[in-house]
């Protein structure tokens, strides 16, 4: 049986375009600079601050609990072995996100080898053309249950290509600007939004199917 | 701009990135063009709904092995 995923929230209609990230406050930089001087308090503390998100990444790279819980765990030890070589050019938590997504992306590359692969180029812009175009009415996710509405975004990601699924979770869901998302995934700033195009346009296109006006409850 | 252009510039508009004489080129499009309006609309909901703004938390059981590794880690050190 698969676990409930329950970790893709969705936000309220009446919330604005997203805001950038909040997520690493400001104390952040004396956490770290305490956990390289040995306080392992304040590593612990770094990891209760962004263990759910850190999982909540992980989940929805890999799609599988087993897996997303291995690569969290992973990244976690990782960077508390690797704290020293952090220079701190970047925050820490992009740092994490970016150690976190390629523990994920190792354990998708081993359960998937055949259907995953960032390298290969997109070309043709066949699949940019819509589908499925049809009115959803004001508020469509207003329809469905909170818990509905988990279900339904959980089951429109899982179908999403691996290849476009990674580069939508840490442009859209955990907010890493292009040029980071290429740097953790090792791709060019054009192939990240290149993918994230795709993903967008086809997630719109899986989401029509519930969002259409008539389907809901 | 024709349809097709909006298309590949979705991406770019809703970020804000695109450049002023190209957002303005396709904010003229979205005036008359009906159907591109409608995936401009339903793609930023797209991306609204799978933001998460808010605190998630973990399931007890993967934070208590999550914790229990780490300090069998951080003991390991401090031997």
């Amino acid at each position: 049986m698969r676990p409930p995923i329950g970790l893709l929230m969705p936000l309220s209609a009446t919330n604005p375009h997203r805001l950038p990230s909040s997520v690493a406050r400001d104390d952040e930089h004396l956490l770290v600079a305490a956990a390289k001087r040995g306080d392992t308090h304040a590593f612990e503390e770094l990891v209760n601050r962004y263990e759910a998100k850190i999982f909540r990444l992980t989940m929805n790279i890999t799609r599988n609990r087993e897996d997303a819980e291995d690569a969290m765990q992973d990244a976690f030890l990782k960077s508390y072995a690797h704290l020293k070589e952090f220079q701190e050019d970047s925050r820490f938590y992009t740092w994490l996100v970016r150690i976190a997504a390629n523990e994920a992306l190792m354990r998708l590359r081993k359960r998937r080898p055949n259907q995953f692969s960032l390298d290969e180029p997109i070309e043709g812009e066949e699949d940019l053309v819509p589908r499925e175009l049809e009115d959803w009415g004001p508020s469509p996710e207003q329809r469905f249950a909170q818990s509905e509405m988990h279900e339904i975004l959980s089951q429109v990601i899982d179908k999403l290509e691996p290849d476009f699924r990674v580069v939508f979770v840490l442009r859209d869901v955990e907010e890493l600007s292009t040029e980071e998302t290429a740097k953790a995934l090792g791709i060019s700033i054009p192939a990240v939004k290149s993918r994230l195009l795709r993903a967008r346009l086809k997630l719109r296109e899986k989401l029509n199917r519930y969002f259409r006006q008539g389907v809901a409850n | 701009m024709n349809c097709k252009g909006v298309i590949r510039e979705i991406s770019d508009y809703l970020d804000g990135e695109l450049e002023l004489p190209v957002r303005q080129e396709l904010e003229r499009h979205l005036e008359h063009c009906v159907d591109c309006k409608m995936v401009v609309d339903q793609t930023r909901l797209t991306v609204d709904v799978f933001c998460d703004s808010k605190t998630v938390e973990l399931p007890a059981d993967v934070k208590f092995r999550l914790h229990d590794a780490l300090h069998r880690r951080l003991q390991e050190k401090s031997n």
